[in-house]
């Protein structure tokens, strides 16, 4: 518990893991704040908090998916992203061992980004009432698109592309924390996406919005942002990919697999001229290799996500309300 | 003999029914002069004449009414002379925001019959022959008052012929609105599967008759939508329509061209006739004749004993049963559970990979109606899906509500989201729409949102209040939150509760037994085996229940009847009962390993009280069904297995209270259920249903109420129905069950109005939310 106290021991942690570990000119002065330079007009900001169990997943863990989520988050903007803050919160009795695997991804995870931990803190809460780690991290990028790119940019005829099979994470995660036993192996999708999106912008595609998918999976996503654009979005189903391993667990566990979360997938919405130079640019990229293009944005005028089946039919997707629950009577 | 002059108003069910003609023969009959109009409140005469035959008259229109009409009031006073010469029909006077009653498409009557089959009539083999009392209604109306331009029959000017018969006050076509012959009227047309057309008029009848003889499946513009005709004796064209709608065993409806020929296929009881033949020609579920498996083939039911037969519902219709001979198959000319097509553009978009070629027409169809279904149950009618011939007329509401105070509310009931209808409720009258389906779809929830516009434009006024269920995952409840009008939610049982007291115009205390599938209560427990109780003036009470179970997979259980019975088993001996000999051969080693770990974690597994998902446990435990391709599946073969047995063995089962409230405990049926090696499947089969009624009895004794309505999707099963019934009966309850509304969630929304209604009238708040 002392290594929260803010004295020697907290001063051990600083400087025995973390300034090592992410070397830089403002981690190294230890100071109350980085003052970090600054010359663009447009700044990113954005901030995420990482709750996980287990802290090891297969094909992650959370302190790559602390660099990651606020990464993407700001790559979504348009952003390249500079430097993050990171909080800890350590519940008492957390293997030494443990926080240094986590924080040796987190650095691994920044520097294959391409961003900078520059300020931090830690804090521990007495044993039971944390789940080992918590971790919070709030990132400043750059923005390099020429203009915003927000819903409210999204435009009739739009293409609406996927950048990779969907649900692998929110199965991943469960599969490990239940003990569920499935066919194939099966790891998170969890990744930086600021590489793929970069590439999009400067090939000149014409990017109208992004979005990465995280809880509630893609259909919670395209719901929300029909619902903030007032549009009507098709989609085919047959186009979205799911991985077969996906595909069987969702069966046994009755999930859909439209609403289980990622963490390294996107969608991104482009006119239909850029669609073409927009697909083959993202299946260059290592997140976006399996990038499809999953359907369009119709001239309805009410919010709302509408997916065709193999039959025929249009089904409408919604936002999930809390749990799923059965509606058939 | 004193002179006077009458005003008379004349409200209901009299529009489109041969009213004005018929008024107009009657004052002819007593020497009358004055005149008849089409009012937006029903009908209005003035007579002028001797007194005492007007008084006469004004009897006569009471008693001597068309068939098919229905008076809710007649007013009449006097008024000032006025100089006449004759008797007139006026053009419709349309100006108040009165209502009136729309009527619903109706099979052609025995006189046009009569023309159609004769070869010297101008009509003879006319398709779209129709009268003052018979033809389409519903569905070629656009709007009221009742008028030739006002209906999908206005781009067909009518003929010299056509227009002395229209004039003609003694014809039974005068004012026939949708009057028509083959050189004025509607045209048939037969289209290749890409809609281009391939022959004409009766050319088109033979050449699509001819294609069903060689297998084919026909797409036919039927009186509300499109239907998908195959012939019901050859097996690889049913193979084929089976395969092309992916619909591997929901049975198939049959159309025969007359009643003696369903009565050499089915048993027919004279009640089940005259359903047959009501001029709503619904669908009735009859029981096939052993025999009749060398003349139907089994694809047309798979597995099942029970067959959904009618007869032709419109003249073209007629033509098509007469001349092919044998029974046909007609099943509704959708994609899986979306509303059927209207529109030929539609219909060979959406159905052209399903039909090899189109029998369309140039009348247009203004709303889907799918066919209706029923039941005979405790020798009574039961509504399975009230549509084509019901829709849209009114349901009378009790007393109570012509209340003017209750009355003056206009409420719009959303129903549930499966099988939905919605319902409008106006001046003590409560309008259900036709069956509207699944709102998950895109084009149901289109069809939703006109369905609700045609209930208010018919009845010219706007929702006060909106009624919706509490399920938040709803479709319904989402639209409702989005409207700028007050709103009240309902409990999905209690409007179950009562949608079967309002059909019995009851509004005193109650008991009801609302079992079905799924029914949100805010508990997170999925409900479905519910007893309420009303006192006639408190809130509602939730008397009784079902002990819970998992469902391992939430939605997933309730398509696969062997994760319910996982869940049964799971609940009453832990994660052994995964090893048990029913189970084990449903699921592979690695399925059941996962099972039990999300059982055990509790993993998308929530818990139910419903007697639906109870079924399809012990449907599944049987052998019968471990996976369905369609809702009540496992249901309807646990009830066909009981068939034939009479036995009134039960099994043994607890009752007890717990948390306030008695909660049935299945676990002793189960038990000696899943280990009965005495008995033959079928018996284990009527144990159960038995069991289930001796529950319903023990409840019922411990509360003690006297009246008890039953309602809920489960009750759609006969046997169950009957059993409860009988045994409730022998113990002085007086039973009631659903008749003009499905027991299904069919009926919610015309419960959701009576509820709003019986708590206004007691005095309960309704928990109303503002805009
Ligand atoms: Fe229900
Ligand atoms: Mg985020
Ligand atoms: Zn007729
Ligand atoms: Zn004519």
């Amino acid at each position: 518990l002392g290594h929260g106290s803010g004295g020697a021991m907290t001063q051990r942690l600083l400087t025995d893991y973390i300034q090592p570990l992410f070397n830089n000119t403002w981690i190294s002065q230890a100071h109350d704040s980085a003052t970090l330079p600054w010359n663009t007009d447009r700044l990113v900001f954005t901030t995420d908090s990482f709750v996980v169990t287990p802290l090891f997943f297969p094909g992650g863990n959370i302190g790559e998916l602390a660099v990651y989520g606020t990464v993407n988050d700001l790559a979504m903007a348009g952003a390249e992203p500079k430097f993050l803050s990171c909080g800890l919160i350590l519940e008492e009795g957390l293997p030494m061992v443990t926080l240094k695997r986590v924080l040796q991804s987190m650095a691994k995870a920044a520097q294959s980004t391409g961003v900078m931990l520059v300020t931090g803190d830690t804090k521990v809460v007495e044993r039971g009432k944390g789940d080992g780690i918590y971790i919070n991290t709030s990132g400043v990028g750059q923005q390099i698109s020429q203009w915003p790119i927000e819903p409210g940019r999204i435009c009739r005829g739009d293409v609406i592309l996927l950048s990779g099979d969907i649900g692998r994470h929110g199965i991943a995660v469960m599969a490990s924390r239940e003990g569920l036993e499935f066919e194939s192996n099966l790891t998170s999708d969890c990744a930086p996406l600021n590489r793929a999106v970069a590439e999009l912008i400067q090939a000149g595609v014409e990017i109208h919005c992004l979005r990465d998918l995280t809880r509630g999976g893609l259909a919670t996503a395209l719901v929300e942002l029909a619902e903030s654009c007032g549009k009507t979005f098709s989609l085919d189903e047959s186009r979205i990919p799911v991985s077969e391993a996906v595909e069987g667990a969702c069966e046994i566990l009755g999930l859909d697999p439209l609403y289980v979360a990622n963490e390294g997938r996107f969608v991104a919405f482009v006119p239909e001229s850029s669609s073409k130079l927009a697909t083959s640019i993202l299946r260059g990229t290592v997140a976006g290799s399996l990038c499809e293009i999953i359907g369009r944005v119709g001239d309805g005028d009410h919010p709302q996500v509408a997916l065709k089946n193999s039959l025929g039919c249009d089904r409408l997707l919604q936002r999930l309300p809390g749990e799923q629950l059965p509606r058939i009577c | 003999m004193a002179t006077e002059r009458r005003h008379i108003e004349i409200a209901g069910l009299v529009q489109g029914v041969g009213f004005r003609p018929f008024v107009y023969r009657q004052a002819e009959h007593f020497q009358l002069k004055g005149w008849v109009a089409n009012h937006s409140g029903g009908l209005h005469i003035e007579v002028q004449g001797n007194s005492r035959e007007i008084e006469t008259f004004i009897d006569k229109l009471s008693s001597d009414k068309p068939p098919y009409s229905r008076i809710i009031r007649i007013e009449s006073h006097p008024v000032p002379l006025q100089a006449e010469y004759g008797f007139r029909i006026l053009p419709s006077v349309w100006d108040s925001s009165c209502s009136t009653l729309v009527l619903p498409d109706l099979a052609p009557c025995d006189d046009c019959l009569k023309e159609l089959s004769d070869p010297k009539n101008r009509r003879y083999g006319y398709p779209f022959i129709s009268c003052t009392l018979c033809g389409p209604r519903y569905s070629i109306i656009d709007k009221l008052p009742y008028d030739r331009a006002n209906t999908s029959m206005q781009p067909f000017p009518l003929c010299g012929k056509c227009l002395g018969e229209y004039r003609d006050p003694l014809n039974r076509r005068f004012h026939s609105e949708p009057n028509a012959c083959l050189e004025c009227g509607p045209q048939l047309r037969l289209c290749s599967s890409s809609g281009d057309t391939v022959a004409d008029s009766e050319q088109a009848l033979y050449r699509a008759l001819d294609a069903i003889a060689k297998g084919k499946i026909v797409a036919l513009k039927g009186v509300g939508g499109f239907q998908l005709l195959a012939d019901a004796v050859n097996g690889n064209a049913l193979a084929e329509l089976r395969r092309r709608k992916r619909r591997p065993h929901k049975p198939f409806a049959l159309l025969y061209d007359e009643l003696k020929n369903v009565c050499r296929d089915c048993c027919v009881s004279d009640l089940e006739a005259r359903l047959l033949s009501a001029r709503e020609r619904p669908i009735v579920l009859l029981e096939a004749k052993d025999e009749s498996c060398t003349s139907i083939h089994h694809l047309v039911a798979p597995n099942l004993t029970n067959l959904g037969v009618m007869l032709p519902a419109s003249p073209l219709h007629y033509l098509l049963a007469r001349h092919y001979g044998t029974p046909l198959v007609a099943t509704s000319g959708n994609l899986a559970e979306e509303p059927i097509c209207t529109d030929n553009d539609e219909a060979f978009e959406r159905l052209g990979k399903i039909a090899d070629c189109f029998l369309v027409h140039s009348r247009r169809i203004l709303r889907p109606l799918d066919d209706s279904v029923l039941r005979v149950v405790n020798n009574r009618p039961l509504m399975l899906r009230r549509a084509r011939g019901y829709a849209p007329l009114p349901i009378t509401l009790p007393q109570h509500a012509e209340d003017r105070k209750l009355g003056r509310d206009t409420l719009l009931a959303l129903g549930a989201d499966l099988k939905n209808t919605v319902a409008l409720s106006h001046s003590g009258w409560a309008y259900p729409s036709q069956h509207i389906g699944d709102l998950g779809s895109a084009n149901s929830l289109s069809h939703f949102n006109r369905t609700i516009g045609d209930l208010t434009n018919l009845q010219r006024c706007q929702p006060d209040k909106l009624i919706h269920d509490l399920h938040p995952g709803y479709t319904s409840y989402r639209w409702a939150l989005k409207q700028k009008t007050a709103r009240i939610g309902v409990q999905h049982h209690v409007a179950h509760l009562f949608s079967c007291m309002a059909e019995h115009a009851h509004s005193g205390p109650a008991l009801g037994i609302c079992w079905d599938g799924t029914g949100y209560d805010c508990s997170g427990v999925v409900r479905g085996g519910e007893f309420l109780h009303w006192d006639g003036r408190s809130p509602v009470t939730h008397l009784a229940s079902f002990r819970t179970f998992p469902l391992p997979g939430g939605e997933k259980a309730v398509r696969e009847p062997r994760r319910s019975a996982a869940g049964l088993l799971y609940e009453i001996s832990g994660f052994v009962a995964l090893q048990h000999q029913d189970l084990k051969r449903c699921f592979t080693r690695r399925e059941r390993q996962n099972l039990v770990t999300m059982l055990k974690g509790e993993i998308n597994s929530p818990q139910c009280s419903s007697v639906g998902r109870l079924f399809d446990a012990v449907s599944a435990l049987l052998g019968l069904t471990t996976r369905m391709s369609f809702e009540g599946q496992a249901a309807m073969a646990l009830e066909q297995c009981a068939r034939g047995v009479s036995s009134k063995d039960s099994y043994p089962f607890n009752l007890a209270k717990k948390d306030g409230r008695w909660e049935l405990d299945w676990a002793p049926c189960i038990s000696a259920l899943i280990y009965d090696e005495n008995k033959s499947l079928p018996q284990r089969a009527a144990a159960f249903h038995n069991t289930l009624a001796q529950m319903a009895l023990a409840v019922a004794l411990k509360h003690g109420e006297k009246n008890v309505f039953l309602s809920g999707g489960v009750f759609q099963n006969k046997r169950l129905t009957e059993t409860i019934t009988a045994l409730l009966q022998a113990q002085g309850f007086s039973v009631h069950c659903h008749s003009e509304v499905p027991p299904n969630d069919g009926g919610i929304a015309l419960g959701q109005i009576h509820y709003a209604h019986c708590m206004q009238a007691a005095g309960q708040p309704l928990g109303e939310v503002p805009p």
